[in-house]
């Protein structure tokens, strides 16, 4: 095997034989079998865009709203504290109104960049006593039960509805972080190959009916961003944007990874930021 | 992955040939990272986190291998196809349908042992009935009245979904045979799905 | 009690629209758990709108309305300030009422 490898590459003989080299991009032709498919598609995508925008308008994330509204005046945990009494997330103490999109940022208090489930964890172990691991075991919300911390994440994201995202890239270590965000979202590994940007680095592509955004450019990161947390009506179920990052690297197969980890922050950093400048407009719903 | 396919020499000729890039050390870094914040879960097991060669020369290149090394690598990967040992390449185009339409298998809420799907799909239009396709390769629509009259076609298709690498070193399409995520008698079913004139996709 | 309802009414016009969103887990006793035990039926039977102090809406719900129900409806004769106040009571005899007025 490796005589047959060191003879190809000194005679740098492309492989010829049997098999015509296959072109990398398809034949022209197929374009116009897959017309009336694609127009399908576009019909398809104005329905659900209708059906998105009427949803938007009464969206149940609301009522998650609610609950974690109630969560962050209460005082809770084994310190009997409140989180709108100690809680940080940039801005000052307690102070919501337009955090969540200047999320992920640096954290001196905690040496770290965090987005903003990974703060306000932060928060509920350090100034409320919660421990971390209790929050780690159940993060994410099913049919029957939703936790704390995302209601509170629902809270805060509600509070940067019709802001700009406006994450601190020209701050050092932001910066760092989106660029090791970068790279981890250009890893290909695991039995398929894939990266994240096998199915989000390039325009215009769906998998089966999902359109899947490119989220290295600014309007791909924002559709990206836009609709987290948000409400999945497959399910009735609250996610979060932290959810979402776990539940792609598990169809990428990969290992999962740890929840509030520098990994997630670091592309959380990367897919935000590039979506900079651009509206959010608060929790979402998606089907 | 197991089967680190770079011998000494190409490595060498690799490293000579790929510019020192300030984006090593941000690479360095990302690599740090995840072997430090992923954790095992199912059947995801963390050395599934290692590349093996082939993705750390993609990785390294933007997926874009100077052309000797990456000719020389695709050869390689072509050599490790095997082939069913009774000749026959084609199956059973109803069954290729079915297998093309699941996505199962691989992920950590899998269970392991179960048939894995061909998850083509997600990925390709193939039959017009289902409109349910996704974009990120090309139509295989009326793939026969295409590329039926090429030569050795049902050879090229059998190691494409073997080992779609084979044909393009970076290529977005998962090894399928090579991992062993489907077997001889399931890409037999795929080729036909392709190539029978009966299957719908050339309907 | 149940969790609260988030209501909202506004006039365009002359016409007053108001949404409801209620947060009830729906559930119509054919939904398997991870063990395989059917969740037992949990459902809103009926709800009752009332504005600026009349009923306007009497509702038979049930288990074809899906988790987090959203109603709305539009109406005349109502004016800013009215109160709205909707009710309702599940097959479990749990019920809610909350209120809120005409922005």
């Amino acid at each position: 095997m490796k005589q047959n490898l060191i003879g190809a590459l000194c005679a740098i003989v492309i492989m010829g034989g049997a098999f015509a080299q296959t072109p990398k991009k398809p034949v022209a032709k197929p374009a116009a079998q897959t017309a009336p498919a694609v127009e399908a598609k576009d019909a398809a995508t104005i329905e659900f865009e209708k059906f998105r925008a009427e949803m938007e308008d009464s969206n149940p994330a609301e009522l998650f709203e609610m609950k974690g509204e109630e969560q962050w005046k209460t005082k809770r945990g084994p310190k009997n504290v409140a989180l709108a009494e100690s809680c940080d997330l940039g801005l000052g103490i307690g102070k919501v109104q337009g955090a969540y999109v200047k999320m992920p940022r640096y954290f001196a208090d905690a040496d770290a960049v965090m987005d903003a489930e990974r703060r306000i964890v932060w928060c509920m172990v350090e100034k409320q006593g919660f421990k971390f691991d209790d929050i780690a075991k159940k993060p994410f919300a099913n049919a029957n039960f939703t936790p704390d911390i995302t209601n509170l994440v629902t809270y805060v994201a509600s509070h940067s509805r019709n802001m700009k995202i406006a994450v601190p890239l020209k701050e050092p270590k932001v910066r760092e972080a989106w660029e090791i965000g970068k790279e981890i979202a250009a890893y290909r590994a695991g039995p398929y190959d894939f990266s994240c940007n096998t199915c989000h680095g390039t325009d215009g592509k769906r998998i089966r009916m999902q359109n899947l955004p490119n989220l290295s450019t600014p309007a791909g990161a924002m559709k990206g961003v836009q609709g987290w947390p948000g409400y999945r009506m497959t399910g009735g179920v609250m996610l979060t944007h932290q959810w979402r990052m776990g539940d792609c690297f598990r169809q990428q197969r990969f290992p999962e990874p740890k929840y509030a980890s520098d990994a997630v922050a670091y592309l959380l950093t990367y897919m935000i930021g590039n979506a900079n400048g651009q509206v959010y407009k608060g929790p979402g719903i998606k089907r | 992955m197991k089967n680190n396919i770079l011998p000494a020499a190409m490595a060498t000729l690799l490293l000579i040939a790929l510019p020192a890039a300030a984006e090593g050390d941000y690479r360095a870094k990302a690599i740090a990272v995840i072997k430090k914040d992923f954790q095992p879960r199912g059947q995801a097991s963390i050395d599934r986190l290692a590349e093996d060669g082939l993705q750390a020369v993609c990785n390294r290149t933007g997926n874009k291998p100077p052309e000797g090394v990456g000719k020389a690598m695709e050869a390689d990967q072509l050599a490790n196809v095997k082939y069913p040992a009774d000749g026959k390449l084609m199956g059973d185009w109803k069954a290729g349908e079915k297998l093309a339409q699941s996505g199962r298998g691989f992920t950590w809420s899998d269970k392991p042992g179960l048939p894995v799907g061909g998850n083509c799909y997600n990925c390709h239009q193939i039959s017009p009935k289902e409109t349910s396709f996704g974009t990120i390769g090309p139509s295989l629509y009326q793939f026969l009245k295409l590329r039926g009259t090429q030569p050795d076609i049902q050879k090229y298709v059998y190691s494409k979904i073997y080992n779609a690498k084979a044909y393009n070193l970076c290529s977005d399409m998962p090894r399928f045979g090579h991992i062993s995520a489907l077997g001889e008698k399931q890409i037999k079913d795929l080729v036909a799905l392709l190539l029978d004139p009966e299957s719908p996709a050339n309907k | 009690m149940a969790d609260p309802m988030k209501i909202r009414a506004t006039m365009k016009g002359d016409v007053a629209e108001i949404r409801i969103l209620m947060a009830h887990p729906m559930e119509t006793g054919q939904r398997k758990d991870a063990a395989g035990n059917a969740v037992p039926p949990h459902f809103i039977q009926t709800m009752t709108v009332e504005v600026g102090g009349k009923k306007v809406v009497e509702g038979h719900v049930g288990t074809s309305v899906s988790r987090n129900p959203v109603f709305g409806f539009k109406m005349k004769g109502a004016k800013v300030g009215d109160k709205v106040v909707v009710n309702w009571v599940d097959n479990k005899g749990d019920k809610r009422t909350d209120e809120a007025a005409i922005a």
